[in-house]
């Protein structure tokens, strides 16, 4: 290879006179040419990722002994997952009712290969004087939401469509006295319909068209005398799938307006 | 002679001779047959220099590649005498060779238009490059130089990557266009788990990928002023979707006041950044699109028909045209308008579904996902020319494209694809080769690409 040594004075001058720039601190020489370098050190492992609770919520926070509660939660990178007192063994995404007896902390707990997340919740049971305990054989009281839950009925639609099937009129219309039966119970309860779109349109476009099945419904309950002032509507999109398989079966059980308790 | 030429053929020339010429393909030969080409020499460094320079020699050498905008001459048909400063090189004497020269980089099998070249160094504590870019088409060694400057950072592993990154960006910002160097791509992502989405930030190759938002709700559908300094986004953490605004600097947010409505979504930028258009049900009824200031006050509603609009898109040129997707006709599709709501035509032909218009930076041209041909839901990627209304389908069998979004320089586009399991973000040149993905953790998709704010 050649030397340079004799052009390196030479160089840095003509390369700095080239430069400009006004830098006097004299530039050290440039390295002398030898076979490039290998990068032989192997990249760190990557550690095993932490199990994550996203989420982990209880509602109501406060209730009357016998109410029910609906835990919620959302739980990321973890093999094995446990709510206790109770529940035992869950998925990692779900939302579960129970009847706390007395003021419970529940405990959830997910572990996996990059070690364990826990996070409680505690919901206070006000058990104060005269508790509304039913008589034994009676079981819980239903709530609104119990009636709602195992009730309502889905409306379907067709791909790309917000106009209501024969099928959709059909199951609203029974939501509707289910409704009526549900506010004459529960003065304070109010309905949130949600408007879902299967997986294959624009997420954008399907906002809209989740908006226009959430109203259709509504509009159609409004005319069977459910009061318009206890229904609220919310386009999901395509956002809250029901089901997440690329066939038509989930595509249709996606393509629906959805009847929840507002929060 | 030859930087003239180059900057006279833009892409979108090419994309024009290519539907011209019926044969999407004949954008690849153009495009690779057109472009200088560079060598880039593996530099070295004087002493502790030396421990960084593979990092630096990668770093420079993909920053260059990945541009698209020069052809790298195979390293394999360098000589064997690589100069590391201007004074290595030694002019022929009498007509006879006297050492290495220009011509050893310009004739074949080398055949550059360029030749990149220096070393580093470290001084006072810190990493110096002497960096030089030569046009070895040239006569003699001064005429040659078309950059010769030194470039300074910190003497580790960052401060390599941090001046290949800025050598690169000088060297490309000869050739005319648009660095996306310091450009950032913003994208929803679901990598914190299920049900929860969130809008995060990555550098044009995906590298130093960081959350935007943290709202552990449906937080999605970024888009980016046109000077790069506003983010905006649709999001469910106050119940019903709607519309935020944030700084992309210190990530504060920007007032914008959102109409009482059940959607508030999908935000357009004027080019001045002052007004945006945005689709919401404000008034009732199916969702529309709407005009107001940027902090939402003034609206004004540009469309009114009985089906879904969304997607408004502002030409950035002319600030005067609109792109959107509309199902007034059955199916949505893409249509256009002016911004005051009037003389409304359709852009596609009616099949399939039409969605995700985004407007090349020259006003001329949009990117788009189509299922013409296919079943609802296999969307691929297409160019338009606005005014002839051809198309080039640039996706094709590789799963399911969506949101393409042309990056600052106009020659790349990003996108997102589903191939297999989740869906991942990709950019491709627009002839669509050089697909590369950016991202591997959960679901990331609804790119958007904004202009470094600090250039």
């Amino acid at each position: 290879m050649a030397a340079i040594a004799p052009g390196v004075a030479l160089g840095l001058t003509l390369g700095l006179a080239l430069l400009g720039a006004g830098c006097t601190k004299k530039a050290p020489a440039p390295p002398p040419p030898v076979a490039p370098m290998r990068d032989t050190t192997p990249p760190p492992p990557d550690a095993p990722v932490r199990p994550r609770i996203n989420s982990f919520t209880g509602e109501p926070r406060s209730i009357e002994r016998g109410q029910s509660v609906t835990l919620r939660w959302s739980v990321a990178n973890a093999t094995d997952i446990t709510i206790e007192p109770g529940l035992g063994a869950v998925q990692a995404n779900g939302s579960r009712q129970v009847f706390p007896n007395a003021t419970t902390t529940y405990t959830l707990t997910a572990n996996g290969p990059g070690g364990t997340d826990t996070r409680t919740v505690t919901i206070e049971v006000a058990s104060g004087a005269a508790p509304p305990r039913p008589a034994e054989p009676k079981g819980p009281v239903i709530t609104g939401l119990d009636i709602l839950t195992r009730e309502g009925q889905d409306a379907y639609f067709d791909y790309d469509k917000n106009d209501l099937r024969e099928d959709a009129r059909a199951a609203l219309t029974r939501d509707a006295d289910v409704l009526k039966r549900i506010f004459a119970m529960d003065s304070r309860f109010t309905v949130v319909i949600e408007g879902h779109c299967d997986e294959r349109g624009s997420a954008e476009y399907n906002l809209g068209l989740g908006d226009r099945r959430a109203t259709a419904a509504k509009e159609f309950l409004v005319q069977l005398g459910v009061p318009a002032d206890r229904l609220k509507t919310i386009s999901y999109g395509k956002e809250r799938p029901q089901c997440t398989d690329a066939n038509e079966d989930c595509y249709q059980k996606n393509r629906r307006a959805h009847l929840a308790a507002a929060q | 002679m030859k930087r003239g030429f180059l900057i006279g053929i833009s892409i979108l020339g090419v994309l024009g001779v290519a539907l011209y010429a019926q044969k999407s393909d004949i954008i690849s030969t153009i495009i690779g047959g057109g472009l200088p080409s560079i060598a880039i020499v593996d530099m070295r460094g004087s002493g502790a220099a030396q421990e960084n320079m593979s990092t630096f020699n990668a770093t420079l050498y993909d920053e260059i590649k990945q541009s698209g905008q020069l052809k790298m001459v195979a390293k394999s048909v360098y000589p064997l005498q690589v100069p590391q400063q201007p004074a290595d090189f030694k002019a022929p004497l009498n007509g006879r060779p006297n050492g290495p020269w220009l011509t050893d980089w310009s004739v074949a099998p080398v055949g550059a238009n360029y030749l990149a070249f220096g070393y580093t160094a470290i001084q006072d504590g810190k990493l110096v490059l002497f960096g030089w870019l030569y046009n070895v088409g040239q006569p003699d060694v001064q005429s040659a130089q078309v950059i010769g400057k030194l470039y300074f950072s910190t003497a580790d592993q960052n401060g390599a990557r941090q001046v290949a990154r800025e050598f690169a960006a000088d060297i490309l910002a000869q050739f005319g266009r648009t660095s996306l160097i310091g450009s950032k791509i913003f994208f929803t992502t679901d990598r914190m788990g299920p049900g929860v989405k969130e809008i995060w930030s990555m550098d044009y190759d995906g590298k130093n990928q960081a959350p935007m938002t943290s709202y552990k709700s449906l937080t999605m559908m970024p888009t980016v002023s046109p000077d790069g300094a506003k983010l905006a986004f649709t999001t469910f953490a106050r119940g019903t979707p709607s519309i935020m605004i944030m700084s992309t600097e210190t990530k504060r947010l920007i007032p914008f006041y959102n109409q009482k409505a059940s959607v508030n979504s999908q935000v357009s930028f004027t080019p001045d950044g002052s007004k945006v258009l945005f689709a919401s049900t404000a008034s009732g009824g199916y969702m529309q699109i709407f005009s107001s200031n940027v902090d939402g006050s003034d609206i004004h509603r540009l469309t009114s028909v009985r089906a879904v609009e969304a997607e408004p898109k502002i030409n950035p040129k002319t600030g005067t045209e609109v792109v959107f997707v509309s199902g007034r006709g059955g199916p949505p599709q893409i249509y256009k308008m002016n911004i005051d709501g009037g003389d409304i035509v359709r852009l596609t032909t009616g099949e399939g579904d039409a969605v995700n218009p985004s407007w090349h930076p020259d006003g001329k041209h949009l990117t788009f996902s189509w299922t013409r041909g296919f079943e609802p839901g296999n969307f691929n990627i297409f160019v338009m020319d606005v005014a002839t209304r051809e198309v080039v389908q640039l996706t094709h069998g590789m799963g399911r494209n969506e949101n393409p979004v042309w990056a600052p320089d106009g020659l790349h586009i990003v996108y997102s694809s589903k191939r297999g399991r989740g869906a991942q973000i990709y950019t491709m040149l627009a002839d669509g080769t050089q697909q590369q993905q950016l991202t591997t953790q959960g679901n990331n998709t609804q790119p958007a690409w904004g202009k470094g704010t600090s250039q």
